[in-house]
């Protein structure tokens, strides 16, 4: 709670600090990329300070906010809302006949308001569904937009509305002071917001229906959420624009997602992946010369989606591709050492394991070639389960490998007993299933199993269950 | 013009409000843009087909990601969505700003399209300059390959299990949808821009939806709408100055808004002349 709160304290102090006369970052001409490196990291531009510390703040404000919006699936109101303030900035503009910082804001965050409850209430009132209700929305107040703003240059102010064509793109680098400051105090006041109303925000995110059971006033929670939302996007436009205003809110928000499991975790991740992608995107367009910053931000949040997509601990898929596989080989191997027990059980070779077996019978039991049944036996031989006879063309169990061959066939005999017995199965049915979930019983599930069958001897096919291991 | 751009994106539109896709429009209309700016620093012209086959291929492969992310990780759709056409869009405007800086592949007009700024000097064809003339062959194409798969599209939007039963290949369709949509989007792209297009996919089939229940008579009120929205926009365009695109999206806005007041059947008169309490309907 404390760190969380300190965090946009010490930047909002950042930003007083700065001296009046700060440059504006556009204004730098500097060209070795290693001063460039160097000035960035010292802060040594006061428009730097400026730029970075309004990027930071509001990539935290987003991912905060995004994680809401995220969770409650409705993650493209954002790219709604952004598009939809269009009209209120063109009437703020049409009110104030200049780019008056004051009368925008308002005027663009009555209009993003206004654009999600029209969505609300066209879900509401008719069978269109979200994703069309957000579509109609975000376009029709785009287009009705841009017609005022066309209009608006018609009657010949066009020499002054220059600043907005920024509304649609973004930089940090037209970020003045006084823009800055209204940010901090955005996402001041959204933090706090957060922290406060945190848990009717998630009550209302995950179970609605519950939330309004408990007698929360949901529509007053709804409509405060989206006047933070719409006022944050209309903030955070300046600088990254229209377009990937949502992808700032949506992107560090499902990084988050993929990342962790419970929601205050989902928070603060979000949020320090949000500030890391603005650092990052103020980096990038400071080292080049005259580079939107905005679609650098949108990059940097995406290829840590990316890495979070790919390596994260629980939900990455190349993670999970590495767990199937290690499941994988570990059933072939346990496969494997069945095949081997069987044929000692059967008789084809000496009844504790230590004399060989076949190679060539096992290779047709297992119906594989030579070849792929040397390179399973020398993995499982590195597991230290089975030994090679030399010169023979023979195969031994080890002490272990005997232990684990005897488990799998003791768990595979026990089951297709319990389904015979316990959940009348015919017993020339049961071979499937036993197969498949031999590899996966725990010892505490085979014991009660075991116990429930009250210690049988032989499974449904009159063949011997193995009895525990004595270890 | 615009009747051709609105007639072709008002009948692919109704699967995707069908579907419940329709934000992949608005996707695949963002996601052009790399495919766009890499065509033109690849080959550094701006005419038709390097563009057109560079925003198609990008189109595509908007719709592949989006699959592949939420149909392989905890996502929903609409988070997919956000991030694809983002991250690609990102990827447009820095490649603009790199490359575009000095030439005149200007970003207002690939966002807001020029109806208006019809290139007269493009080869003319019974009367009609280029632009139109593809773009009414799309509108065309689109119509006859939907009236020839009418079945399949309607049975695999409403019901993928059957269509896979009667031997239909439902992933193969929503492909084949996307890649209709990538060329409609593409094709409309040029003279309605990036963010408009998501109205003329979307505003002919909710307007439709709200009036009927049968997916024909949805498609033809939906060809009505596109008419005379594009109409509409067209005169409104005149008479207030304004760009077409925008235009004709507010004049099919306020098609849909009359829609939405006056449907017989679900409309707000209706809807409260058999629930006089507001709360009550809405709660309903």
């Amino acid at each position: 709670m404390n760190a969380r709160s300190i965090t946009p304290v010490l930047l909002f102090w950042l930003v007083l600090c700065v001296d009046a006369e700060a440059a504006r970052i556009g204004e730098i001409t500097e060209n070795d990329p290693w001063e460039q490196v160097r000035r960035f990291f010292t802060l040594a531009d006061p428009g730097l300070r400026l730029g970075l510390a309004g990027a930071l703040l509001f990539g935290a404000a987003c991912g905060l906010l995004g994680s809401f919006i995220v969770v409650r699936k409705m993650a493209l109101i954002g790219d709604a809302i952004s598009h939809a303030v269009l009209p209120g900035v063109a009437l703020g503009f049409l009110w104030s006949m200049d780019k008056d910082p004051l009368a925008i804001l308002v005027g663009a965050t009555a209009a993003g308001l206004m654009g999600s409850l029209v969505v609300e209430l066209i879900q509401r009132t008719t069978k269109i569904k979200q994703d069309a209700a957000l579509g109609i929305v975000l376009a029709s107040f785009f287009a009705v937009g841009l017609c005022m703003m066309r209009m608006i240059q018609n009657t010949g102010a066009a020499s002054r509305i220059t600043g907005l064509k920024s509304y649609l793109f973004g930089d940090v680098a037209v970020l003045n002071r006084q823009d800055v400051v209204t940010i901090t105090g955005v996402v001041v006041v959204t933090i706090f917001m957060v922290i406060l109303l945190y848990r009717p925000l998630l009550t209302i995110g995950f179970d609605r229906e519950f939330a309004r059971s408990t007698g929360l006033p949901v529509r007053w929670f709804d409509c405060l959420f989206q006047l933070f939302l719409a006022f944050s996007i209309v903030v955070a436009l300046q600088a990254v624009g229209v377009v990937l205003v949502s992808a700032l809110l949506i992107t560090p928000a499902a990084t988050a997602y993929l990342l962790v499991n419970r929601m205050h975790h989902m928070l603060w991740v979000a949020a320090v992946i949000g500030m890391f992608s603005a650092l990052l995107g103020v980096f990038c367009s400071f080292l080049g010369s005259n580079l939107p910053t905005g679609p650098f931000m949108v990059l940097g949040a995406s290829s840590l989606f990316l890495l979070a997509y790919l390596f994260a601990p629980r939900h990455g898929r190349f993670t999970r591709w590495m767990s199937y596989r290690a499941r994988r080989r570990n059933v072939s191997n346990e496969n494997m050492l069945k095949s081997i027990y069987r044929m000692i059980e059967k008789g084809i070779a000496g009844q504790d394991g230590r004399v060989g077996v076949s190679m060539d019978l096992l290779a047709g039991e297992r119906q594989v070639t030579m070849a792929e049944l040397v390179g399973d036996l020398r993995r499982l031989r590195t597991l230290g389960a089975v030994d090679f006879v030399d010169g023979e063309g023979q195969v031994v169990l080890t002490e272990s490998g005997f232990k684990q061959a005897r488990r799998v066939v003791r768990n595979h005999r026990l089951w297709e007993l319990y389904l015979t017995n316990e959940a009348d199965y015919a017993s020339n049915h049961v071979h499937d299933d036993a197969e498949k979930i031999e590899h996966f019983l725990s010892e505490e599930k085979v014991a009660e199993i075991e116990r429930q069958l009250d210690f049988p001897e032989v499974d449904p096919h009159g063949q011997p269950i193995p009895g525990r291991d004595r270890a | 013009m615009a009747l051709f751009v609105t007639v072709a994106c008002a009948l692919i539109g109704n699967y995707l409000v069908l579907r419940r896709i329709s934000l992949v429009g608005d996707a695949i209309s963002h996601s052009v843009l790399p495919g766009i700016a890499i065509a033109f620093i690849m080959t550094g012209s701006r005419t038709g087909t390097p563009m057109f086959i560079g925003a198609l291929v990008a189109g595509v492969a908007a719709t592949v990601f989006i699959e592949i992310l939420h149909s392989r990780s905890r996502l929903k759709q609409d988070a997919a969505i956000g991030i694809t056409f983002s991250t690609l869009f990102a990827i447009g405007v820095i490649l603009i700003s790199i490359h575009g800086a000095h030439t005149d592949l200007d970003l207002d007009c690939v966002l807001f399209g020029k109806m208006d700024f019809l290139p007269v000097k493009e080869p003319v064809f019974l009367g009609l300059p280029g632009v139109a003339v593809t773009m009414g062959a799309l509108a065309f194409c689109v119509g006859l390959l939907i009236i020839l798969f009418y079945k399949e599209l309607l049975v695999s939007s409403f019901d993928p299990a059957l269509a896979a039963s009667m031997g239909i290949h439902p992933r193969l369709v929503h492909y084949l949808l996307m890649s209709v949509l990538s060329v409609v989007v593409v094709g409309a792209f040029t003279s309605v821009g990036a963010i408009l297009v998501i109205a003329m996919l979307i505003l002919p089939a909710a307007t439709s939806c709200l009036l009927s229940e049968r997916l024909w008579v949805m498609m033809l009120l939906s060809l009505l709408h596109a008419f005379l929205s594009s109409l509409a926009g067209v005169h409104l365009a005149v008479a207030l100055q304004v760009p077409t695109a925008p235009a004709c999206v507010v004049a099919g806005t306020g098609l849909f808004v009359i829609a939405w007041i006056a449907s017989p059947r679900q409309g707000l008169i209706s809807l409260w002349l058999r629930n006089p309490d507001p709360e009550g309907a809405m709660e309903a």
